[in-house]
């Protein structure tokens, strides 16, 4: 990517569509990948009265050049510098930028110990599955999975939204230290870090990066 | 950059009579997107108060009642979001800066709003002066909900919307201009929608 300046774990871009008469429109996407890679990965939801997402899902191809704005980020960022265990709180397509972390880990050698809790409806709703799987495996890293809505055959795990008791058997204890960011829509933000109030974690310890409708 | 087209794009065009409202860059939702960088702060009102301290002869500060039985407008405007949503038709109950500041004496050309939860954001004094600025209480009639601010937050709709702190908590008047929170992290001291200043070096 030329002129690409690199980003740091946690950032989105802002993707920027011009039709032939000049029309534009822009919209922002997580950066998915980890940084010092020369190339990106951003992770795109379609969504149904989108203007942006149905085209980059839908109707762009493989040799196709995209303009891109950034990185933009500044607060919902991570670096394997900062204090204590990360704690990765994802609903839905919120995942893309925690990736973009967990990757970093992996790719600084950083021995951050890493809880990720992800929450989605149904299997077929998880995204990276093979990736997380991968990191599940790493030592200090673990992975919790709640489904909402499906379960898979013979899933013993949670199937319920995020709430004060998952995260007391789950995150990280309060005394922990830990960095927290939640990503996901706003609603689902608000009841995780809620849950994290309830268990006395510090507001200034918790980061949260919101998107979709509120309505 | 000029001239580059994306492939196949067609994309949707503003509605009719709309063109003129949206500041450049911006497209229209009829949501109300929620985008705070950090947990939806939770005061109890009768811990809550409004003050203006800084560069003041005298500061001066409200309690939620005190603040409440101020006189208060209610208004109807659009608002513009850095990240390019803009939402039409906006209505908000609250007191005009203008008669908050006539209530100190100051020489001072800036404010900082301070928040709960720790939120900052820098303003010069001329765009909060001149019926530009509010402290809002209630959104479309009702109490506003905390996830927009509640129970108060500033209004300044001229500006993009980062700048109309939520939680706000007072003004603190100052001689020079000092990045807030969304300012030290790169996003502009300014903030004019209509000039499309959203980061440094615009």
């Amino acid at each position: 990517m030329p002129g690409w300046p690199g980003h740091i774990a946690g950032e989105h871009v802002d993707v920027r569509l011009t039709a032939d008469d000049g029309y534009q429109a822009v919209r922002s996407y997580s950066i998915a990948s980890p940084p010092g890679n020369g190339h990106i990965q951003l992770t795109v939801e379609e969504l149904d009265d989108g203007e942006v997402s149905p085209y980059l899902v839908e109707v762009m191809q493989v040799g196709d050049r995209l303009e891109l704005l950034g990185p933009i980020g500044g607060y919902f960022i991570w670096r394997p510098d900062m204090r204590g265990p990360l704690l990765l709180i994802a609903g839905g397509s919120g995942i893309a930028p925690l990736m973009s972390m967990l990757r970093q880990r992996v790719v600084s050698g950083s021995e951050t110990p890493i809880r990720l809790i992800y929450s989605v409806r149904a299997p077929h709703d998880i995204i990276y599955r093979h990736d997380l799987e991968e990191f599940d495996r790493l030592p200090g890293v673990d992975v919790t999975y709640t489904y909402t809505r499906e379960q898979p055959e013979g899933w013993t795990g949670y199937r319920r939204r995020i709430d004060t008791e998952l995260l007391r058997e789950v995150a990280w204890p309060t005394m922990d230290g830990a960095q927290a960011y939640v990503c996901g829509p706003t609603a689902f933000v608000e009841t995780a870090t809620a849950g994290l109030a309830q268990l006395d974690y510090p507001p200034e310890r918790i980061r949260t990066e919101r998107f979709g409708p509120t309505g | 950059m000029t001239g580059f087209i994306t492939r196949a794009f067609h994309g949707r065009r503003p509605e009719a009579g709309t063109e003129e409202r949206l500041p450049p860059g911006q497209y229209l939702t009829r949501d109300f997107p929620v985008l705070s960088a950090g947990p939806t702060p939770h005061v109890p009102l009768d811990q809550w108060s409004f003050s203006l301290e800084g560069d003041v002869a005298e500061q001066r500060r409200w309690t939620w009642d005190e603040f409440r039985a101020l006189p208060s407008e209610t208004i109807t405007t659009d608002i513009h979001c850095v990240t390019r949503w803009s939402k039409f038709d906006t209505v908000w109950t609250g007191v005009s800066l203008d008669y908050l500041l006539d209530q100190v004496q100051t020489d001072a050309g800036y404010v900082m709003a301070f928040c709960d939860g720790g939120y900052t954001t820098n303003l010069p004094i001329v765009e909060i002066r001149g019926g530009k600025a509010w402290v809002a209480y209630l959104y479309d009639g009702k109490p506003l909900p905390a996830e927009h601010g509640g129970p108060a937050r500033l209004l300044v709709p001229r500006l993009y919307f980062w700048k109309s702190a939520k939680w706000v908590r007072g003004l603190r008047l100052m001689d020079a201009d000092s990045p807030g929170f969304w300012e030290q992290l790169g996003y502009n001291m300014h903030g004019d929608p209509w000039k499309e200043e959203r980061y440094w070096g615009e």
